[in-house]
């Protein structure tokens, strides 16, 4: 069976500086897999490769066995096919929430104008954001335009979604409703690759929590046993400091 | 002044920083009130009414103050806005290109026209026929007034398109990409709007100052019912020998400029406030 993403000896450079050391990584169809690990260890880097937001410098990334890395593959192609939601939200600010909606799905999938109204309405309503599809962007919470760029990227029925620290920028209040539009992706069985800081969700939602530091995996398993019970000196270091960060 | 060094001696520093400024300000009103006076009482007010507000020489001006020389005016600047805005957007995407040559022939446009004066380019205008033999600029005398606006404007037009284009967040390319958009595709939707957006201020500013070089077109040579603001103030001056048409047509610029001015900076204080 192929893998949803399979990374193989992924690297990285920005200029002199190695930001991933040879990454080797799998997620599978209906997967829900965390990454963690301190800031600057790479985590987001690793995940903008899997759509190529960052080109590798070496080793391979696998999108449901077709190799992205080779340079003759139609990248926007593959790309309509991985939904990715960003920390900073980066919705369209000239644009309504409907259009935001909608956009992608008219210029990117050629779909008609009613038809892309009514999916974005529908994906609107079921991250709970139905009531706002006139409002532009910069009138919403940022949990609510968290909500939205969520909706835009179910929109274009991705096969497999990217989250790239998607609470970080929020206010503490308003995590809670993001998380639980991601648990229910998750409980739907769309295949998940989240970079977070949430350690609740990690161990709550998600199959695999992956470990990483210094461009490095440092630890790869189930996650209950990666948060609950680390087998390695940095992971129990860095646990530590992020759920008892007063001591 | 307002920085004496705190460490001056105090036996010296009699007078307290307030008491200075209170000084200053009453020697100011003085200046202010002697050089009113002096202009009050020594201007030769008759003969400067006599040539420069005579009201039936303004008369003469009108209508065609309005019916022709401010629709010729308008007419210029409008078209030369939009030839600017479309060749300076290009050439704004030009010197953001990745293909160096563009980037080099933008870069070269921008400097040269920027660098010279907008009225050789109008003097330079009139000699492409001799130049280019059975060459026309179309649309005649509107066409070469335009063209040069155009040429000149869009050298301006095009830093400000690129500072514009560069203010939107990298981030807005990178969602437009990640559901698929091409980058052609993702800067004609995502990024140019908002660039355009956010330039409308300084765009503003742009057309105030393409209004006000329309005078140019004085230099291409033009007569009858192509006369814009200035020289039709001026062929007016001429005939009367006397220089209210010119004040006349300066205050119709005026009624155009000033406006536009204060749309412009209360467009500037919106976007403050919604971004």
């Amino acid at each position: 069976m192929t893998h949803a993403i399979e990374l193989q000896d992924l690297h990285k450079y920005f200029g002199r500086n190695e930001v991933l050391k040879g990454i080797d990584m799998t997620v599978d169809t209906g997967q829900v897999v965390c990454v963690i690990g301190p800031s600057g260890s790479g985590k987001s880097t690793l995940l903008r490769c899997v759509n190529l937001l960052e080109q590798p410098t070496r080793g391979k990334v696998f999108v449901q066995g077709v190799e992205v890395t080779d340079p003759d593959v139609d990248i926007d192609a593959v790309r309509r096919h991985i939904g990715m939601v960003f920390q900073q939200f980066n919705l369209f600010p000239h644009m309504t929430v409907l259009q935001n909606v909608m956009i992608a799905q008219q210029r990117v999938l050629k779909r008609g104008k009613s038809e892309a109204e009514a999916i974005a309405r529908e994906n609107l309503e079921k991250v709970g954001v139905g009531a706002k599809c006139d409002a532009l962007p910069g009138q919403l919470s940022g949990g609510q335009q968290q909500r939205v760029a969520i909706a835009r990227a179910l929109a274009m029925n991705p096969n497999l979604m990217l989250f790239d620290e998607p609470t970080s920028a929020l206010d503490p209040e308003l995590v809670g409703d993001v998380l639980a539009v991601m648990r229910q992706l998750a409980e739907e069985g769309m295949t998940m690759l989240v970079v977070t800081h949430e350690m609740g969700f990690a161990r709550q939602v998600a199959d695999r929590v992956v470990f990483m530091d210094g461009g490095v995996v440092v630890e790869d398993g189930d996650a209950a046993q990666v948060i609950g019970d680390p087998q390695q000196e940095r992971t129990r270091a860095f646990l530590h400091r992020v759920l008892h960060p007063e001591d | 002044m307002a920085d004496q060094p705190m460490t001056a001696e105090p036996a010296r520093a009699r007078l307290s920083p307030r008491k200075k400024q209170r000084i200053s300000r009453g020697v100011q009103y003085v200046v202010l009130l002697a050089v009113l006076v002096a202009v009050v009482l020594y201007a030769d007010w008759g003969s400067l009414a006599q040539n420069f507000a005579k009201p039936d020489v303004a008369g003469h001006a009108l209508p065609d103050l309005f019916t022709v020389a401010l629709r010729n005016t308008i007419i210029y600047a409008v078209g030369g806005f939009v030839c600017s805005f479309l060749l300076g957007l290009l050439l704004a995407l030009m010197k953001l290109s990745q293909v160096r040559p563009y980037r080099w022939i933008s870069t070269i446009y921008i400097e040269i026209f920027r660098g010279l004066p907008a009225l050789l380019i109008f003097l330079l205008i009139t000699f492409l026929p001799l130049a280019l033999p059975g060459f026309e600029v179309p649309g005649g005398t509107y066409g070469q007034g335009i063209l040069g606006l155009g040429l000149v404007g869009a050298a301006y037009q095009a830093e400000v398109f690129r500072a514009g284009l560069q203010a939107v967040p990298k981030g807005q390319v990178e969602a437009a990409r990640s559901l698929g958009m091409s980058a052609t595709r993702a800067q004609i939707t995502v990024v140019i709007p908002q660039a355009i957006r956010m330039v409308i201020p300084p765009t503003t500013n742009q057309f105030v100052a393409l209004l006000k070089d329309s005078s140019l077109v004085l230099f291409l040579g033009v007569s009858g019912e192509y006369v814009e603001l200035a020289k039709f103030g001026n062929d007016l001056a001429s005939q009367y020998a006397n220089a209210t048409p010119i004040m006349v047509a300066g205050l119709t610029y005026l009624i155009v400029t000033i406006p536009l001015g204060y749309l412009a900076s209360r467009l500037e204080g919106r976007k403050g406030r919604t971004r």
